[in-house]
């Protein structure tokens, strides 16, 4: 019930674009059709639910101020939390790069279709910043870490596939010339923000 | 005309060539420490000493670099130059810091960064690469003060912690918009600014 909650929250309430802004570059460069927004919101979907889980794991066995314990007595008061980002930023450009080599092996249809954004995902800040939401939060297990990252990956993809949608149609209508390409799209983002703020408030 | 090019650089990002308004970079951060004054400032020194610093790095290692690799060995730079940002603000100022929260590690993927030394900083000279870097970390600043003011302004009646509006006016049925320190007017204030930019610069316009 409790993941349940954190899900429903991460995906409307917490949502990356709306609510913290991550992810705002890809999200602004990717959106002009719907095909590749998705894809690209399908990529960071997956890659958020791996690497929450691993990182969760080095925070809580290797980061954190006593973490070290399970090595011994003489490692307990170790406190390496001043390597957190390195590590973290280390761990998912590594974890991108494995999943680009193990799509493109085990299903080349998939790697076609995400091509370029693969690679890319690996600076998207949406992954880093559910990262350190997640360190933040100090989530008690690896489940409830990875429930909060499909949670926000979903959220990411429901944004960046709406806001492509309104795009494509958007080339029809009529948009005062120095608000075209950028300008219009920052406004829409806004007024789609304050169209989910009417979820705040939800709980299951 | 020598003294003009050599700081072509430092002035391009401040209007022409903005990181935020016409690069479309750095967007995340711009828009995520701007509900208040202090922690904009805050951030606009922490991005332009990241930025101004990684770019010389990388410039002077511009020739040693296997491109293959690049990405890796600027992420490298760039998070060893974030952590000690970091750890400097946490003993200097940890009530902004703890404000900023994520965003001072998000510095990382700030694509400003990203963006100026895969596009600046890996053909040029360190000390040009220098004023790039300082030029793109006043301008992504410019657009920070800029919609912090007037979400502060308006939000909360304050500038950097200070009444502005006066008692009376409150007692008067003034009331602070509350819609201002909410995250979507963060985005429409740029949506406006890039508005009167591009009305300006004709050439910018699509």
């Amino acid at each position: 019930m409790e993941n349940l909650n954190l899900f429903i929250r991460s995906i409307f309430i917490d949502n990356m674009i709306f609510a913290y802004f991550l992810g705002m570059c890809s999200f602004l460069a990717v959106s002009k059709n719907v095909k590749t927004a998705f894809g690209l919101g399908v990529a960071v979907t997956f890659v958020l639910l791996i690497s929450l889980p691993i990182t969760w794991c080095i925070n809580q066995y290797i980061l954190q101020p006593g973490a070290l314990s399970w090595l011994g007595e003489e490692y307990a008061s170790a406190d390496l939390s001043f390597l957190g980002l390195i590590m973290f930023i280390a761990v998912i450009a590594a974890l991108v790069q494995i999943l680009e080599m193990v799509i493109e092996k085990y299903s080349p249809g998939l790697y076609n279709s995400l091509g370029i954004f693969l690679p890319l995902i690996a600076v998207n800040c949406a992954i880093l910043g559910a990262v350190l939401f997640m360190q933040q939060r100090e989530f008690t297990n690896a489940w409830t870490a990875t429930v909060y990252g499909a949670g926000s990956g979903i959220g990411w993809l429901l944004a960046i596939v709406c806001l492509a949608a309104i795009r494509e149609r958007l080339d029809y209508s009529n948009v005062p010339k120095p608000l075209r390409g950028i300008g219009i799209t920052f406004i829409i983002t806004g007024l789609m923000g304050i169209a989910f703020m009417s979820f705040l408030g939800i709980k299951l | 005309m020598n003294l003009k090019k050599t700081f072509l650089p430092l002035i391009n990002p401040l209007s022409k060539d903005n990181p935020v308004i016409v690069q479309v970079l750095g967007i995340c951060s711009a828009l995520a420490v701007t509900a208040k004054m202090e922690p904009a400032l805050v951030m606009t020194i922490s991005v332009t000493a990241v930025l101004a610093l990684s770019n010389v790095i990388i410039s002077l290692l511009r020739n040693t670099i296997p491109t293959s690799i690049r990405i890796i060995v600027q992420l490298v730079v760039v998070a060893a130059l974030v952590v000690i940002v970091d750890q400097v603000l946490k003993a200097w100022n940890y009530e902004v810091s703890k404000a900023l929260s994520v965003f001072i590690g998000l510095i990382i993927t700030n694509c400003i960064i990203m963006g100026r030394l895969e596009a600046f900083a890996l053909n040029n000279r360190p000390w040009q690469a220098f004023l790039d870097g300082i030029g793109n970390g006043i301008g992504y600043g410019i657009i920070l003060v800029i919609v912090s003011f007037f979400r502060e302004l308006f939000g909360s009646g304050t500038l950097m912690g200070y009444q502005i509006f006066p008692q009376s006016w409150y007692e008067a049925g003034y009331m602070n918009n509350g819609m201002m320190i909410l995250p979507p007017m963060a985005l429409i204030l740029v949506g406006c600014i890039i508005w009167v930019h591009r009305a300006k610069n004709k050439d910018l316009q699509e």
